[in-house]
């Protein structure tokens, strides 16, 4: 099976600062990848590369077997039926002046499509993301958190793509509603066969929507592998201190915490050897060496000294 | 003298709205002991922002306290002057607010900004320096003396929410409402605040107030917990109570629906259906039985909060045997 989507080696400078250091991963049909990391991690700057919203300066990102970094606009705009991009703010990525059935079908009149029906597709996608069809003369200000997201969704499946870049889906939803939401992203896969790359710092949130899950961190990806393994058992000490560090809701949760210590390091000086090592709880002298990537089963890590 | 810092007694309060008036708060009473960390739960529209603002007295001009009473240190909140009130605040009650990046003054250096939150005090600027370098350290952030100088922007979030933490404590004072503080923060960072927070609380034995959405860092850091829903608290209790016996339907799922409390991969979440009523054209009965699986009857009547036992307080007909089985 040929991927979707197969980034390599992604690089992206805004100036000096190196904010993706070559990122490499790809996305089968049907799949779900997380990317994870924290804020500054350089997440959000992967899909938008890959969407051609962000420079990208060097290596490659191929959608369905074609090279797609560093298109000009006017040919990516045809691609754009293809991948569509969820954005972090659900409010804000809607405008204030335009009513919920001219944001979902505006894609229709961007791409040229002008035969569509109109009304009649936007009763058809508010039923897709189970809003209320009377829900389309509404204007933004005039939806919930959640609803506004949903809309979003909706707007990113009108153009029935093959693959979707989903910006931080689940922040600032309640906790009733995020579950709400990701149900629809998986049924939604389920049903359409689409594929799915999904930025986000909610660890609860990935162990129940991605198939695979990379961690990222200044620009690299240091662990990527099945979900499910990595959550039962990392690797990478950066991952182990993520996951140590979600709160559970249990007052008498035994918790083994690793703290982190200090902060992420500046970008403009990135430390020298492994890039982790100083905030690293199990750092030694090896790890002034730069660890390199290796892959061992589907599993993929950047870590000289891992647990 | 009492050990109760903060009482909220039968507290309602209404926003005067072109459609009629919106009843935010419904009846709301508990309280806080002095050195308790106490959690408030809830999602979007439950009156936690309207809680706080009523507690601080710093609410929107359409605002109408209908009953009730806040009293601190024994105090009527609500029958005090304007005057008294800035006394109170930011000495006696603090807060931190929810975004770190909107909580400083961007052209202002942080030295300058916790110099001029020590306005009250008698000591010299030099001293009010070495306080604020002091303070600065305390919530870890490193060479405090020279990070004096430097402005917000050049300080990460995570830095900039322990700051907001820092000015807060700075007149040690008896409350500090904590208002989702952690929810525009990485896990990681999420952690740090919470264990900085726990470690403060200790040394200054100051109450707290947290107001929260995530049910795990209420679980890790509170004492006792306020659930609340559509301006009604629906139950309160010690929080091994809430956590591991929750009496009240919607505290139950909200519990369940946690992402975090389902261990092994589903495919399918549970949630809760339906959406918060209109609280201009309240509903009949228990404000949570549209959307309740077990409403049954008797919920077409306000279930009152009632003791269930030491310190667990439920708003449920479900709780009262005798009504169930009739």
């Amino acid at each position: 099976m040929s991927a979707i989507l197969d980034v390599k080696d992604l690089q992206t400078s805004y100036g000096k600062v190196n904010v993706l250091a070559g990122v490499s991963f790809s996305v089968q049909p049907g799949e779900t990848y997380a990317m994870v990391g924290e804020s500054g991690s350089g997440k959000t700057t992967v899909i938008r590369a890959i969407a051609g919203l962000a420079p990208a300066q060097a290596g490659s990102v191929k959608f369905d077997g074609q090279e797609i970094r560093g298109l000009p606009e006017r040919a990516m705009r045809p691609l754009r039926k293809d991948i569509a991009m969820m954005f972090q703010d659900p409010i804000g990525s809607l405008s204030p002046r335009v009513t919920v059935r001219n944001l979902i079908t505006e894609p229709y009149r961007i791409q040229g499509m002008k035969n569509k029906d109109i009304d009649a597709e936007a009763k058809r996608l508010l039923a897709l993301v189970n809003l209320p069809s009377h829900f389309a003369d509404r204007y933004p200000y005039q939806l919930s958190g959640g609803q506004a997201r949903r809309v979003g969704v909706a707007r990113a499946l009108a153009l029935e793509p093959k693959l979707i870049l989903a910006d931080e889906p689940t922040a600032g939803l309640d906790v009733s509603v995020q579950g709400e939401l990701l149900n629809l992203l998986n049924e939604l896969r389920d049903r359409l066969g689409l594929s799915m790359v999904i930025i986000t710092h909610n660890l609860n949130v990935v162990r129940h929507i991605a198939d695979r899950m990379g961690i990222l961190y200044l620009g690299r990806l240091v662990e990527e592998g099945d979900t499910e393994a990595i959550f039962d058992r990392p690797r990478h000490p950066y991952t182990h201190c993520l996951l140590s560090a979600n709160p559970e809701p249990d007052p008498d949760a035994q918790l083994e915490r690793i703290a982190l210590k200090g902060e992420p390091p500046s970008l403009l000086q990135r430390p020298s050897g492994c890039e982790f090592r100083e905030r690293c709880p199990v750092a030694s002298d090896i790890c002034q060496q730069t660890p390199i990537w290796e892959v061992n089963n589907d599993h993929g890590l950047r870590c000289l000294t891992p647990r | 003298m009492s050990d109760t810092l903060l009482e909220i007694d039968n507290l309602s309060v209404d926003y005067e709205t072109e459609r009629g008036d919106l009843k935010a708060l419904r009846d709301i009473s508990f309280d806080v002991k002095k050195g308790e960390i106490v959690g408030i739960v809830g999602e979007s529209g439950c009156g936690k922002s309207t809680l706080i603002s009523s507690i601080l007295r710093l609410t929107a001009p359409n605002t109408r306290f209908r009953q009730g009473e806040v009293r601190f240190n024994g105090d009527d909140i609500l029958a005090m002057t304007e005057r008294q009130m800035r006394d109170l605040r930011g000495s006696d009650i603090s807060i931190v607010f929810q975004d770190p990046m909107q909580t400083h003054n961007p052209v202002l250096t942080i030295g300058r900004q916790l110099l001029d939150i020590q306005h009250r005090s008698k000591a010299t600027t030099a001293q009010k320096l070495e306080t604020a370098a002091k303070m600065l350290a305390a919530v870890g952030i490193p060479d405090p003396q020279a990070r004096l100088k430097q402005y917000p922007h050049e300080f990460s979030g995570g830095m900039r929410q322990r700051i907001a933490i820092a000015m807060a404590l700075m007149s040690e004072p008896d409350l500090l409402i904590a208002d989702e503080p952690t929810t525009a923060l990485d896990a990681t960072l999420e952690v740090q605040i919470i264990e900085r927070l726990k470690e403060l609380q200790s040394e200054m034995n100051c109450a707290i107030l947290f107001i929260s959405h995530h049910l795990g860092v209420i679980a890790e850091l509170c004492d006792r917990v306020v659930v609340m829903y559509a301006g009604a608290v629906v139950e309160s209790g010690d929080v091994r109570e809430i956590f591991h016996d929750p009496k009240h339907p919607y505290t139950r799922r909200l519990i369940e629906c946690d992402p975090g409390h389902i261990k092994t991969r589903a495919r399918i979440l549970p949630t809760i259906p339906g959406e918060v009523p209109d609280l201009v054209n309240l509903p009949d009965g228990c404000i949570f039985r549209d959307r309740c699986e077990q409403a049954f009857d008797k919920c077409q009547q306000v279930p009152a909060l009632d003791k269930l036992k030491e310190g667990h307080f439920a708003a449920c007909w479900l709780n009262h045997p005798e009504e169930t089985t009739a």
